[in-house]
């Protein structure tokens, strides 16, 4: 006889409210407030690694030296933010970085041997990005294999590929002469403009960064395509039972980061006026890191791109910080990678603390 | 409001005629028919892989039968999806409660149907009235005082229960679909499940309460479908079964009777 719990046979009474829990202490309720703000940790992190490294070097608060630091943070930030995205959905992307190079290859093939002026040019390299972006969230979509491998498997291909067509189709890995093509001066303007401020010089990809983090920023917490997003990385089968259009996000962010990785392309393509094929692999895993560095986990759900922009503006301060300080420069990685350590725990608290929700 | 148990004549407001799903050649429903009428809690009780969620993924869209139909309001109707069932009224309490935990307590509740504003490209979320809206549906299902901006890791168990309660009668103003965590659960928070179907019922919803306890389904049921390997096993009223023949028939009755006797073969002096 099963009958541990008082037991009869009338209906339960009219529905009533129950008394309300205990009110949370402010304290508590502080905490939770500040940890619902992913992007509080990648301050406190701008704020320390540079009020460390301006005691190293005091040379690093002029404005040539900002100057730099704006320079490496903006492309790294530009990628950083379109990783976020992703990493908030759940998803990884390796080929960000190759497809930059293989983008502005692309690029600078077309204006070189077939002819073409930059801005058709530009046009057909973007379309092969969002193509690569979009094969890459499809067969993730589809297939339910782990974004992670996918992307490695498009880095790999697209890597060997633009060696190998770099070399046969321009006979080296290095194509170049772009500058004074058909619409190159327009082009320049909107990818290269620099202005001078002091002795720094600042360049256009510093807008383009901030225009980016801006419009992320207000996606991912003003628009339902930003809760789809958050909702997909958080709690995939719950967002798919409420009808949240999970594949499609996904895929769109993946288009992102294949955009982000076009205009990562294509503004050193611009900068330089050809472009370098260059076998390095590391860059991929830089986005990534920023983005980590700047609050998100790993496990989706969590994370802000305000969070990645101090990731990246993080790194390009420990990089020029470590270069003006006159330290060896390959301290640089060992630097980065304590960073990353100490922002993987801070983030393994902020989960533990944030993910306990029974399943009952 | 609430319409006597039983009370034959009204119209069924969800209806399921011989609604077959199969997982590749095994049926995990065959040929399952059931209504559901307004102001009525209609018990499903069944073992696990009696086909409960099976019949659950049904009724809210996420699964299309391969044979049968569904009838609302005496209409026929395919739902291509979730969202498609939750516009026409369908709304489901799931196993899981379907909370993103690190989300907030308005991102929560709207999550899917989120409200907005202005002209796109400029269309955005509107969260004072998202926020609004949760905190006065909190406050319906009992957990008044709620800051909603808050995530929902922290809330209390029984409030996450409440958030997701609070969230299929916002929507759902016709059915509530309620599938029971399998999970251990302590009477307080079975307290509070129960209490929100029989608040939906009397708001006039017709509820499907899907559970694996003869003894909570007997406390708010009007009707009781039994379940067994996908089939329709039984479908009775209040008035003919009380909680042990309810409780015989649910859990395997017959296995344990043969197993009585034939423990008392054994030893026949117990």
């Amino acid at each position: 006889m099963p009958g541990a719990l008082p037991m009869s046979t009338d209906r339960l009474p009219a529905f009533r409210p129950v008394t309300p829990a205990a009110p949370r202490s402010p304290g508590r309720r502080l905490l939770d407030r500040l940890l619902a703000r992913p992007s509080v940790g990648a301050l406190l992190g701008v704020v320390s690694v540079g009020f460390f490294f301006a005691l190293q070097a005091p040379g690093l608060l002029s404005s040539g030296s900002l100057a730099t630091i704006l320079d490496i943070a903006a492309p790294l930030g530009i990628g950083g933010v379109a990783v976020a995205l992703l990493l908030v959905a759940g998803q990884f992307d390796l080929s960000i970085g190759v497809v930059a190079v293989t983008s502005s290859l692309v690029t600078a093939l077309l204006v070189t041997q077939a002819g073409l002026g930059i801005w058709p040019a530009l046009l057909v390299s973007l379309g092969a990005a969002l193509l690569i972006g979009a094969v890459n969230g499809l067969l993730v979509v589809t297939t339910g294999l782990p974004s992670f491998l996918v992307t490695l498997a498009t880095f790999l291909v697209l890597q060997g590929a633009s060696l190998a067509g770099a070399a046969a189709l321009a006979g080296t890995s290095r194509v170049t002469g772009l500058a004074g093509t058909a619409g190159w001066s327009s082009a320049e303007a909107v990818f290269g403009a620099t202005a001078q401020l002091g002795d720094g010089r600042f360049r256009i990809s510093l807008l383009w960064w901030l225009v980016a983090t801006a419009l992320t920023t207000w996606q991912l917490w003003r628009t339902r395509f930003g809760n789809a997003v958050f909702a997909s990385g958080g709690a995939p089968r719950a967002a798919r039972e409420l009808g949240v259009p999970v594949a499609r996000t996904t895929v769109l962010l993946f288009l992102g980061t294949a955009a982000a990785g076009w205009l990562i392309g294509t503004l050193g393509l611009v900068r330089l006026g050809g472009v370098q094929v260059d076998p390095v692999l590391g860059s991929e895993i830089e986005f990534i890191v920023v983005a980590v560095i700047g609050g998100c986990l790993l496990t989706g759900g969590y994370g802000s791109t305000v969070g990645a922009s101090l990731g990246a503006l993080i790194y390009a301060i420990a990089r020029e910080g470590i270069s003006r300080a006159g330290w060896d420069p390959r301290w640089f990685q060992a630097f980065l990678g304590l960073l990353l350590m100490v922002a993987l725990l801070a983030n393994g608290v902020v989960r533990r603390r944030l993910r306990t929700v029974p399943r009952s | 409001m609430s319409t006597v148990a039983g009370n034959g004549e009204a119209a069924p407001v969800l209806e399921l005629r011989g609604v077959t799903v199969r997982f590749g050649s095994v049926p995990a429903l065959s040929r399952v028919s059931l209504s559901l009428r307004a102001g009525e809690v209609t018990a499903v009780l069944g073992e696990n892989g009696s086909g409960k969620s099976t019949l659950v993924a049904v009724v809210s869209g996420v699964q299309r039968p391969a044979e049968g139909e569904l009838l609302l309001d005496g209409q026929p109707v395919r739902f291509r999806s979730p969202q498609q069932a939750r516009a026409r009224g369908i709304a489901t309490v799931w196993q899981d409660l379907a909370i993103a935990p690190l989300m907030s307590v308005w991102r929560n509740f709207f999550l899917g149907a989120e409200p907005t504003r202005g002209l796109w490209p400029f269309r955005r979320l509107d969260v004072g009235r998202a926020e609004e809206i949760a905190t006065r549906a909190m406050a319906r299902v009992g957990v008044p005082g709620l800051d909603p901006s808050q995530p929902a890791s922290a809330l209390q168990a029984g409030e996450r229960q409440s958030l997701a309660v609070a969230r299929a009668l916002h929507f759902g103003a016709r059915v509530l679909v309620v599938d029971e965590p399998t999970a251990p659960m302590t009477v307080t928070q079975r307290a509070l499940v129960l209490q929100s179907v029989v608040a939906a019922r009397d708001s006039g919803l017709a509820v499907l309460f899907v559970t694996h306890s003869p003894q909570y389904a007997h406390l708010v049921g009007d009707r009781f479908v039994l379940l067994g390997g996908g089939r329709v096993a039984g479908d009775l009223t209040r008035e003919d079964v009380d909680v042990d023949d309810l409780t015989r028939l649910v859990a395997g009755g017959d296995e344990l009777s043969r197993l009585t006797d034939s423990l008392r073969v054994a030893h026949p002096d117990r």
